[in-house]
């Protein structure tokens, strides 16, 4: 699905597609800098301490989601600068691309990148020979990988509507809104393999994100109901 | 190096292109262990034509860019329009270089998965003449330092050889020395590399149809690289040719040694282009200075050049000599200029007999880049892919890091509007992300994945 809204919706315009790579570019560089802070922890702490490990996992963790958001405002800065400069250049004083697209394809970006990072080694384990779930683990392991990948990329999408909605407007609540959600759903996959309590919370926020995200960009349950309808 | 080919009113410059110096580092034949000493020489000699082949490709590439915006700015008139134009279709020629590096590095790192055959290692070429079989870890260091400084001291030399030759006109020489290395890459190593493949995937193949395809293969891509052909064509054989070098380096460069050339190939094409005695400067000032286009067949280009019409009516300048394969490379928009460049048309006839055209018409700015940067951002790629624990995590940081890098540059290019090197920053962010994913956020991605749980 993120690929399918990659090409229909990004691939056609270059400005997108540089926006997108900048913004997995973000998420790599906080990726680096939260697993660095993890790695001096895990290095500076006994390796043999099993639950001082799993306490240092949840804290690389949350410390992760807490540095993605960061980023993520930072690119926010950096795409306002964008802005002023592509007005100052264009021929008739607006911009190409508005900041909710920019906010959308950076969502994207995020999410792809992350997504990628989650899913492809699994996936590459995938094509080979082997059981899953052979030492008692879930069987469903690969498929809730899958579904849980997808959830979080639709989420980082939407999430980068609130977030750059909340910074234009100055409206403080939604990002904390965006940042405690993140870390709602991160905290949700300490449950697995009890599946059930990561997934449904997972996608119950997903769905809240996606109306809040419809509304603020200007939709509305009219426009739903004739887009169902096929009503012109 | 990146340039821009612009059109200078004052000048009929055709479009400089600036090559990064790094095409040219491609080692034309490894000393194959397995008995093909004897044709070494020979080897060395297309070597040497092909790197310089390639160091003129990304030289000229880079000096497409560079000469690309060297040319608008000394348009006083129009500098503003051209300088708004130039942004505007930044992004659209950045996506126009973004899609071939990323095809290039998408068969290199696909080829280097399946194919055992590259990240065997087989003997070294001799441009790196020191092993890294060694048990300290002092010496190997050492050792791919000296194998760095072997290879670096090559490239100078073959460029140095090649601003001379270029400074003193001998055209046929430097023609033919490009025409025997593009022969090598596309018959030899296509050869070599249907071969790995078709061995691969366990499919017989008998001789004749094997002749047949290599010798049409390699046919049309002469064709279409020296002379004429159609633009994608021309695209496409461009990336062929790159990858199948990349993919050679990836095979024969010793892994720290391949590292340690990187970086310093960055470092040298920063120097060779900036500085005023650089080689690729000087190059791209000599073909200015004489209104040439830099040579052809080394530089990708992206975009067409349409039929261009000439204010003034001499026809007989050096653009004659352009093959009519730089109709392929990047056509810089022209501004309403009365000395437009004289660009040759795709028409397979002649030149468009000189018109009193005022402006230049349906022309696309485009952006060169040199081959050399391809190959090298495929090399950084295919090494990541083939030599890191981490697959395809460190892969496709690399690939966001070179992309990035990509970026970057070309917006410094439309900022500065002179040639510059394509290699520094993304080498450098490739290299960068690279290590440290490679040792920092591989264990915390799978000790994330273990325990599946997601950030």
């Amino acid at each position: 699905p993120a690929l399918g809204l990659f090409l229909f919706t990004i691939a056609r315009d270059p400005l997108r597609i540089i926006i997108l790579i900048a913004g997995a570019f973000f998420w790599l560089v906080s990726l680096l800098l939260s697993s660095l802070i993890w790695f001096i922890a895990v290095k500076a702490s006994d390796p043999n301490d099993e639950p001082l490990q799993k306490g240092l996992l949840i804290f690389g963790v949350m410390f992760s989601v807490l540095l993605q958001e960061a980023f993520r405002f930072l690119y926010y800065k950096l795409l306002r600068k964008a802005i002023e400069g592509l007005v100052a250049l264009s021929e008739d004083g607006c911009s190409p691309i508005s900041i909710q697209q920019m906010a959308y394809v950076a969502g994207v970006g995020f999410g792809l990148m992350s997504g990628a990072f989650s899913m492809i080694n699994l996936l590459a384990d995938a094509l080979g020979p082997g059981t899953v779930g052979i030492y008692g683990d879930s069987q469903l392991y690969f498929l809730t990988s899958a579904f849980m990948t997808m959830v979080l990329i639709f989420l980082h999408t939407f999430w980068g509507i609130l977030f750059f909605h909340g910074c234009e407007n100055r409206r403080w609540w939604e990002i904390v809104a965006v940042v405690v959600m993140h870390l709602a759903v991160s905290a949700s996959s300490f449950c697995n393999p009890v599946y059930v309590g990561s997934l449904v919370p997972s996608y119950v926020l997903m769905a809240v994100a996606a109306t809040w995200a419809y509304l603020l960009s200007g939709g509305s349950a009219q426009n739903v109901r004739r887009f169902l309808l096929c009503k012109s | 190096m990146i340039t821009f080919t612009n059109n200078s009113d004052s000048e009929e410059e055709p479009c400089n292109e600036r090559t990064s110096l790094m095409s040219a580092e491609s080692p034309p034949v490894p000393s194959y262990q397995d008995g093909l000493q004897a044709s070494e020489v020979g080897e060395a000699q297309a070597h040497r034509k092909r790197r310089t082949g390639s160091s003129r490709s990304p030289n000229n590439a880079a000096n497409g860019s560079t000469s690309g915006s060297s040319a608008p700015v000394r348009e006083s008139a129009v500098e503003n329009e051209e300088e708004e134009l130039t942004l505007k279709y930044g992004a659209k020629h950045v996506i126009m270089l973004f899609v071939p590096v990323t095809l290039c590095m998408i068969v290199v790192v696909a080829t280097i998965k399946s194919v055992r055959f590259y990240t065997e290692k087989n003997g070294q070429l001799i441009y790196t003449p020191f092993s890294e079989d060694t048990p300290s870890v002092g010496q190997r260091l050492l050792n791919s330092v000296l194998n760095t400084i072997v290879m670096i001291s090559v490239i100078v030399v073959m460029t140095v050889f090649l601003v001379l030759l270029y400074k003193y006109r001998c055209y046929k020489f430097i023609h033919g020395w490009l025409i025997l290395s593009s022969l090598m890459l596309l018959f030899l190593f296509t050869y070599i590399y249907l071969g790995e493949v078709l061995k691969t995937y366990n499919v017989a193949m008998d001789y004749p149809t094997l002749i047949l395809i290599i010798w049409n293969f390699g046919a049309v891509g002469m064709i279409c690289i020296h002379w004429k052909g159609p633009l994608q064509l021309q695209q496409a054989y461009l990336i062929m040719i790159s990858a199948l070098m990349a993919l050679v380096f990836i095979k024969y460069l010793p892994e720290w040694s391949a590292w340690v050339i990187l970086g310093a190939i960055s470092i040298y094409d920063l120097l060779a282009v900036l500085c005023p005695k650089g080689p690729l400067r000087m190059l791209v000032e000599t073909a200015q200075e004489r209104n040439e286009p830099i040579f052809p067949a080394l530089i990708y280009s992206s975009a067409m050049m349409w039929t261009v019409g000439m204010a003034k009516p001499d026809t007989t300048t050096s653009q004659q000599t352009w093959d009519t394969a730089e109709d392929g490379r990047v056509i810089h928009r022209s501004p309403s200029h009365s000395n437009s460049e004289i660009l040759e048309t795709r028409n397979p006839g002649a030149i468009h007999p000189v018109t009193s055209l005022e402006e230049l018409e349906e022309e696309e700015r485009g952006v060169k880049l040199g081959l050399g940067d391809f190959i090298f951002y495929s090399v950084l790629v295919g090494k990541a892919a083939a030599t890191a624990s981490g697959d395809w995590n460190t892969t496709l940081a690399c690939f966001v890091a070179i992309l990035i890098g990509l970026c970057l540059t070309l917006l410094l290019l439309a900022v500065f509007k002179k040639a510059l090197p394509a290699l520094p920053i993304s080498i450098t962010f490739g290299l960068v992300f690279y290590f440290s994913t490679d040792n920092l956020v591989r264990p915390f991605m799978d000790t994330l994945a273990s325990h599946q749980l997601y950030i």
